[in-house]
């Protein structure tokens, strides 16, 4: 019972920002400065062709008016069309929204793979060289602009030792893989650091708990105490920071996509904005805020599974 | 008329002390700060070709001399480029990051204070801005004005005030609670004057711990979008721009994308080393009152 | 006494810190019998809970530094054992309750599994079985509705009923020596009374030992047996409960017994005792208390201390312990 009250009130929580992002979206064609039509067409068309697409669209009736239509067309699953590919946005959106989150998700994982481990030895020797040279190392990775490491990656085990493909997804699954490695090391270069931050301090506190101090004094190995006693901590704020990082995630991604050409919502992005395809750009942008969104929603659930404390409030 | 026998004690000069008290990290990297910014400065007087001249005697040339970096696709010396991309890049770095921190912490820390319906609508407003990922946002921004660095630093003033606001309103709202605030309180002070000169220099200290992070990020996004082709526009040697010209030579002249990216590395790991170091030396400071 | 269980030769523990060694347990010599209560009380900084962290070999070692002639238990000396067997002992034979029960519970782990898990890894038993010895112990301990309760968060519980789940935890292995560190501190006084009560019910049904430590002189005359008074790092007197409150035969224990405040007393001023505990890192040859002793004199603080036993059985390191007995007088006048 309690679950479910946690679980609705995160629900209702994330409306209010739902509707935020709608409104933002929405609001963001509306305050093109001159005229978007025109802008987009580089002034090739006839007034009165200008005047029958503003009809088309609905844009010469009054704001509010338009707004509630987007909501309408939102929830009927449409996201408007775009304008230079003459196809549906969400058509576009749903192409593309496989390889972006399978990006994602590699991304988070190797950056998990990284970051744990490294962590655990930082907090361990806590003050050696050891330490330090992780904190240096992370440094170093975060400072990276992520498509000045994407293009040396490239270019070393791609153009130099050819190694892994440059390029593209690839076709089936394992190949996939082997596409989208370099990218998610790239994207996890700067996540990474990150994860690291945070879990070594975790960590620390953790260590330096006294319950871990009573575990001892049960006679538990080190390794038990590790694994089931200091690990299941330090995860809280592990999927706090993730949660928090995924819009750097997807700022990652579409840089990302863009250098790999990996055909994903982000590449789909960066072209959208070069022919000033507004419906696409503003469909785009909802996409990623939901997107970011859920994913906040998502992790607010994942507490309940590891700390029960969090539903007491 | 008897002099004094008594010598005057020596004072040592605070600012020597205060460097003193500095760690490794802060040491290091305010050091190399000092000389990128040096470099940048007298980017005229150190670089030693023009960083637009062009020479189709030397294209593609590897780094030696005298091109100490080597050249790009049309002859230009990136060395000198280099250096001359430091103003650009750090002049963009330093006031979109500074600027949005001075409105977006009095933001915060009025909000902290107050409380009431101001801090529910900025809490909805930060709570709608963070679910964006920063970049798309950008990249609608410019899609919306156009590329260029005056639209980059309006989509950034825009936008990059949200985490300050945050940081400074959560630090206020621990502050008002202490005690030193409503010993004034019961002074009589006006409101304003509480928050601005007691309680603002006491909530700043997460901001500029994280400002030092946040002007690495936001040169990472300046460079970024001239990546993109959203920002600064060739022929200006925006470290970002020259990677992305840089691109296509990738092979034959990785030089070209290389240097460009070392500097923005170099830059972001001195900031880093201070905001690291500005961490542990704030972690210690005491109330104080401006 | 019979063979004790737990025998302390000259136990000296020393930590490594950035400005020199501090000493916290300096040539310590104690021994328990089976089944009684040894009380160990002292101020902050006496070095009474490094004394319970060593005998569990709890303290890392950089820092820590132990050194001892011999500590010997069940008849194995504790510092010659390797990490396994060290393990074997703990949770086991040995068991230790800490001072604050709101941070001694892992705070995302149920009550009952943190209670029974000492029973699945030192002897193998399943869940149910685990789950099932966990509802009993807490019932032996006083949660009420333990079957319900034993699926509960430390959040849902009250501090009391925290520390009566700690001391179930310690009780699973069924100990020999139970290390009582502060059990009390961090609850409210009606409460103490009842975790100090359960205590002695179950060393009464279990017959254990148990060695509880505090700085609150009225826990230690309810509960303990014998008594060591610690001072800086060394025992300063030690002897049977009665007798060292009676008469103590060390300035010290004069002075903690002093400073209780009595209900019935006159008005007047809480007795204190001058001056600052010595600084650990800076030992100084003599008698650690000279500076604050009121009969000290410059033997005291030239001639180095050493527990003598008198022909009572008190044993004090006193050098002019027939100085104490005037004490009294003096104050009165």
């Amino acid at each position: 019972m309690q679950i479910l009250r946690y679980i609705v009130a995160r629900i209702v929580h994330a409306l209010p920002v739902l509707i935020g992002v709608t409104i933002v979206v929405f609001l963001s064609i509306h305050l093109v400065p001159g005229d978007p039509i025109r802008i987009m067409m580089h002034g090739r068309i006839e007034d009165s062709e200008v005047a029958k697409i503003y009809h088309d669209l609905g844009m010469d009736r009054p704001l509010l008016l338009q707004y509630v239509t987007f909501l309408k067309n939102i929830f009927a699953g449409d996201l408007g069309t775009s304008l230079i590919q003459k196809a549906p946005v969400a058509t576009l959106v749903v192409e593309k929204l496989w390889p972006t989150l399978m990006l994602l998700i590699f991304s988070t994982i190797l950056s998990v793979l990284i970051a744990v481990p490294l962590s655990l030895v930082a907090a361990f020797k806590r003050g050696s060289w050891i330490d330090t040279g992780i904190r240096l190392g992370s440094i170093f990775g975060f400072a990276m602009p992520s498509y000045w490491i994407g293009l040396l990656l490239m270019l070393f085990f791609g153009l130099l030792l050819g190694w892994l493909p440059i390029s593209g997804l690839g076709d089936g699954p394992v190949d996939m893989l082997r596409h989208l490695f370099m990218p998610s090391l790239t994207i996890a270069f700067f996540l990474g650091p990150i994860l690291l931050q945070s879990l070594r301090s975790a960590m620390l506190d953790v260590l330096t708990s006294e319950h871990v101090e009573v575990a001892r004094a049960k006679g538990l190995s080190e390794w038990r105490i590790l694994m089931k006693h200091v690990l299941r901590n330090a995860m809280i704020p592990v999927i706090t920071v993730l949660a928090v990082n995924i819009s750097w995630l997807l700022s990652g991604a579409v840089v990302v996509e863009y250098v790999f050409g990996l055909p994903g919502l982000g590449s789909l992005l960066v072209r959208s904005v070069g022919y000033r395809d507004y419906p696409l750009i503003q469909g785009l942008a909802f996409v990623f805020g939901v997107l970011v969104v859920i994913v906040n929603l998502l992790a607010d659930l994942s507490y309940m599974l590891i700390d029960r404390r969090v539903m007491k409030g | 008329m008897v002099a004094s026998t008594e010598a005057q004690p020596r004072r040592s000069n605070p600012i020597f002390r205060e460097i003193a008290s500095w760690s490794g990290s802060l040491r290091a990297g305010a050091f190399i700060m000092l000389v990128i910014v040096l470099a940048a400065i007298f980017a005229p007087l150190i670089a030693p070709f023009d960083p637009n001249e062009q020479d189709f005697n030397a294209i593609l040339m590897p780094p030696g001399w005298p091109h100490l970096f080597g050249t790009d696709s049309l002859g230009r010396d990136i060395f000198s480029r280099v250096l001359y991309g430091a103003r650009i890049d750090l002049v963009i770095g330093f006031f979109t990051t500074y600027v949005p921190m001075t409105y977006g912490v009095i933001l915060g820390a009025y909000a902290g204070y107050r409380g009431g319906w101001f801090d529910t609508v900025l809490m909805r407003i930060l709570d709608v801005a963070m679910a964006f990922p920063f970049l798309v946002l950008i990249i609608v921004i410019l899609a919306i004005l156009g590329p260029g660095v005056q639209n980059i630093y309006i989509s950034v003033f825009i936008l990059a005030w949200t985490m300050y606001a945050r940081l400074a309103r959560a630090e206020m709202m621990v502050e008002r609670t202490k005690d030193y605030v409503t010993a004034v309180k019961i002074l009589g002070f006006p409101q304003r004057r509480i928050i601005f000169r007691h309680g603002l220099p006491n909530v700043i200290n997460s901001s500029i711990v994280f400002s030092a992070s946040d002007f690495v990020l936001n040169i990472l996004l300046v460079s970024g979008l001239s990546f993109l082709g959203l920002g600064i526009q060739p022929p200006e040697p925006e470290w970002g721009a020259m990677i992305a010209e840089g691109r296509d030579f990738i092979r034959q002249a990785w030089w070209m994308a290389t240097m460009p990216g070392l500097a923005i590395l170099a830059t972001g790991v001195a900031l880093a080393l201070i905001g690291d170091g500005l961490a542990q030396r704030l972690g210690e400071r005491h109330h104080t009152t401006v | 006494m019979s063979e004790p269980l737990l025998a302390i030769e000259d136990l000296t523990v020393s930590f490594r810190t950035p400005r020199g060694p501090v000493l916290a347990n300096n040539h310590l010599s104690l021994a328990v019998g089976q089944g009684e209560t040894l009380g160990i009380v002292g101020e902050s900084g006496s070095g009474k809970s490094v004394l319970c962290r060593a005998i569990l070999r709890l303290l890392p070692s950089p820092p820590a530094d132990i050194t001892a002639r011999a500590m010997r238990f069940g008849g194995r000396d504790l510092l010659k054992l390797k990490p396994a067997e060290m393990r074997a002992i703990r949770g086991q034979d040995i068991a230790m309750v800490f001072q604050n029960p709101m941070t001694s519970l892992n705070p995302v782990w149920p009550i009952g599994d943190q209670v029974s898990e000492g029973l699945r890894i030192h002897r193998g038993i399943g869940r149910a079985a685990a789950r099932k010895a966990a509802v009993d112990i807490l019932k032996r301990v006083g949660i009420p509705s333990a079957e319900v309760r034993v699926d509960d968060y430390p959040y849902q519980w009250s501090g009391g009923m925290m520390q009566r789940a700690v001391i179930a935890m310690a009780m699973t292995g069924q100990p020999k020596l139970l290390l009582a560190d502060e059990p009390t501190t961090a609850l409210d006084v009606t409460i103490q009374d009842q975790i100090l009560s359960l205590l002695m019910e179950l060393q009464r049904e279990t017959g254990m030992a148990i060695i509880l430590v505090s700085h609150d002189m009225s826990v230690i005359s309810e509960t303990c047996d014998r008594v060591a008074v610690m001072y800086a790092g060394s025992i300063v007197e030690m002897g049977e409960a009665a007798t060292i409150f009676h008469a103590p035969k060390h300035p010290y224990t004069h002075a903690l017994l002093r400073s209780i405040p009595h209900l019935d007393a006159r008005e007047g001023r809480l007795a204190t005792i001058g001056g600052q505990p010595p600084d650990l890192s800076r030992p100084e040859p003599g008698c650690p208390f000279a500076p604050r002793c009121p009969v000290a004199s410059a033997e005291c603080r030239a001639l180095p201390i050493a527990l003598k036993t008198l022909p009572n059985g008190q044993a004090t390191a006193c050098h002019f312990p027939e100085r104490v007995a005037d004490l009294d007088r003096r104050l009165a006048s």
